[in-house]
């Protein structure tokens, strides 16, 4: 997994709330075998009319947000199904950060597991860093995942939170699966007295 | 000891270890696999020279892609990525052992429909899905909820997911419904109440009277859309009917240890004192049979009620009004009932079960559908589908002029080829009514099978308890 430090880029403004993962890649592209390439998909239906043609009011379709690498969105973003293609399509697009007042569950836990550091902050910071965000090339928002900062075009930092644990596996792209492995004895004891409690699972 | 909610004892009972910071891994009893969100997972293991570390835990069965016409068995009926994907699952569930139900099984179906009726699904135990909708099995008091594809490959390599524990939600529902008003009406009148993003950071307990008189299909019904309302995870104590479901399934426990498994799942209740983070009280009275006017679950109205406009609403949620009216090709002011429906769509996992299709029968029997409507219904399983049968409600359907269709997943997410085309108007009793979720441009009303089956006859959202 990539790893994640700091950040310094163009933020693409999509100010709606609920931006679900429908809308983030459509179902027709989930019948991939594969985690790459669905970047070109990325908020399909919004981005492209029915002849494929790009829709030139979409924000990402736009000249000075094709180099985004942050999205600055409303609340609840990420809500509906349990796809992983959504945030690999956001990576894939180049989208390392987002940043709204809050996440679906699912959604956000599979952000870490690809790269991407989702930030939640109160609607008030949102709100500034979405003015900020539609100022396009000419804002550059600053992320700094060790401090937990974010920076403004005009030097105002806030602070976010993140869990001790996924920040520290984010920040040397850490995978899971091998630290978990780490632990296999816990997991061989509880297996071995559940089976002795529970033997019918 | 201290007072502990269900979830707290579920937790408590399959933490494999906890480190200082709350982290925990938790032990997983079932993994349910369905071909769209597993073949990267599969790859992953191959590429790092991992296995299943428990395949006899795990069952695999394909439903997101499968046609459900009735000619399925002809493979030329599916696109050539989605037959891919379901070969991919086939490769996967023999190289590694899995519990696996092919298309041509008659026990195929929607893997949350598959699972509690095969037995797999058992009380107080932890179930995981790449797939949001696995918070159904939160209906026998057990821990049911979606992961990613990561975590997919995690759960298969390692039998253990990495957790923090959320909060504890209690959404009573008190006294009776009303006649005509269902398990659906229920979960989307919460729904309606919380937002979609109500849940979020909890597991909600469902209880109260309206619950506890629910059959199993209405509680799963209720769990299924939890993840609707942004919860992790949506649960109901088991009780007798919990058990009495259970009891004889393939892969339920018998003898000896049915009695050993039923003494621990009458302990799988909350204490009179738990802690409750946060608590809804609904009257089971004043829930209406519902639906859906806009593009997100929490857009829910009872049927006698009228479009709203959007500065009825506040905050970002004006914006995302306007454009679900528009999107939605809805006037504000004008009667639900004045909505004219093209397309009737009945299944799901969350109403593809033989309840649901006796519900939607007993509206249908003698009727027909509306000229020119196009309606389908799809059962959940090959097994629902055959009790269907047998009970002559396929031909209640056949006769009223529904398509009666093969199992899978279907119009719910229109990854096979059953979809809306831009502008079509739907009356379905699926979990979604997302922008394009049936189909680009199309346009979802959720409901229950009842209110979908009278829709199909009037050709307009209609009140059912005008035909009860």
């Amino acid at each position: 997994m990539n790893k994640f430090d700091k950040l310094s880029g163009i933020a693409a403004p999509l100010p709606l709330i609920n931006i679900d993962t429908d809308m983030i890649i459509p179902k027709q592209f989930l019948k991939t075998i594969k985690r790459s390439g669905l970047g070109v998909n990325l908020f399909d239906e919004m981005r492209y009319d029915d002849d494929r043609n790009e829709i030139p009011d979409f924000v990402l379709n736009k000249p000075q947000y094709r180099d985004a690498q942050i999205i600055v969105a409303g609340d609840n973003f990420g809500c509906g199904s349990s796809r992983e293609h959504a945030p690999w399509a956001i990576a894939d697009f180049g989208i390392t950060c987002v940043i709204a007042p809050s996440y679906a569950d699912i959604f956000y836990s599979n952000c870490f597991k690809n790269g991407i550091l989702p930030i939640a902050l109160p609607q008030e910071q949102v709100d500034v860093l979405m003015k900020d965000a539609e100022k396009g090339a000419n804002a550059r928002i600053e992320i700094d995942l060790e401090a937990q900062t974010i920076t403004s075009s005009d030097g105002e930092v806030f602070t976010f939170e993140v869990d001790a644990f996924k920040k520290h596996c984010l920040m040397n792209g850490l995978d899971d699966i091998g630290l978990t492995m780490e632990k296999a004895a816990s997991i061989d004891s509880f297996e071995a007295s559940a089976s002795q409690a529970r033997p019918w699972v | 000891m201290s007072p502990k909610t269900l979830y707290d004892k579920i937790w408590d009972a399959h933490v494999a270890h906890e480190a200082d910071d709350g982290t925990t891994l938790l032990y997983i009893d079932r993994h349910l696999v369905h071909e769209v969100t597993s073949p990267q997972a599969f790859e992953g293991l191959r590429m790092t020279g991992r296995k299943v570390r428990a395949p006899e835990k795990t069952i695999a069965v394909p439903d997101h892609n499968v046609p459900t016409t009735l000619d399925r068995a002809n493979a030329e009926t599916m696109t050539e990525d989605s037959r891919i994907q379901v070969e991919a699952l086939d490769t996967n569930a023999k190289e590694f052992g899995l519990h696996y139900y092919p298309v041509s099984d008659v026990r195929q179906g929607i893997v949350h429909i598959v699972g509690p009726e095969q037995g797999w699904t058992l009380p107080g135990m932890t179930v995981v899905c790449g797939d949001s909708h696995t918070a159904t099995h939160g209906a026998f008091g057990a821990l049911a909820h979606g992961i990613g594809t990561s975590e997919v490959e995690h759960v298969l390599a390692t039998q253990t997911l990495i957790q923090k524990k959320s909060k504890n939600f209690k959404v009573e529902i008190t006294g009776k419904l009303t006649p005509g008003v269902t398990a659906k009406d229920i979960t989307m009148h919460v729904i309606g109440e919380t937002g979609t993003a109500g849940g979020t950071g909890y597991v909600i307990e469902y209880c109260g009277e309206a619950i506890r008189d629910l059959s199993m299909e209405g509680r799963m019904t209720v769990c299924n859309m939890a993840i609707e309302g942004g919860a992790r995870a949506g649960l109901i104590a088991p009780d007798e009917k919990t058990f009495e479901y259970c009891m004889g399934r393939p892969h339920a426990p018998k003898g000896a240890q049915w009695e050993a498994a039923l003494a621990w799942w009458k302990t799988l209740y909350s204490d009179d004192d738990a802690h409750w983070d946060l608590v809804l009280t609904i009257d089971a009275a004043n829930i209406a049979p519902s639906v859906t006017w806009g593009t997100s679950p929490e857009d829910v109205l009872p049927i006698t009620a009228a479009v709203p406009a959007a500065k009825d609403f506040k905050g970002g949620k004006v914006d995302a009004a306007k454009r679900s009216l528009e999107y939605m090709g809805l006037t504000e002011g004008m009667a639900l009932t004045d909505i004219k429906i093209d397309t009737v769509f009945i299944g799901s996992c969350t109403n593809g079960r033989i309840e649901d299709l006796r519900a939607a029968a007993a509206i249908l029997k003698g009727k027909k559908i509306k000229d020119g409507m196009r309606a389908m219904i799809v059962p959940g399983s090959g097994l629902v589908r055959a009790q269907a049968e047998k009970e002559g409600l396929a031909d209640i359907f056949k006769d009223a002029g529904f398509e009666w269709r093969l199992a899978g997943c279907s119009m719910c997410l229109a990854m096979n080829p059953d979809q809306l085309a831009p502008g079509e108007r739907c009356a379905a009793t699926s979990n979604r009514n997302f922008e394009g979720r049936q189909g680009r441009g199309g346009r979802t009303h959720l409901m229950s099978p009842a209110m979908a089956a009278a829709a199909a006859i009037t050709g307009k959202l209609t009140d059912v308890r005008e035909m009860m």
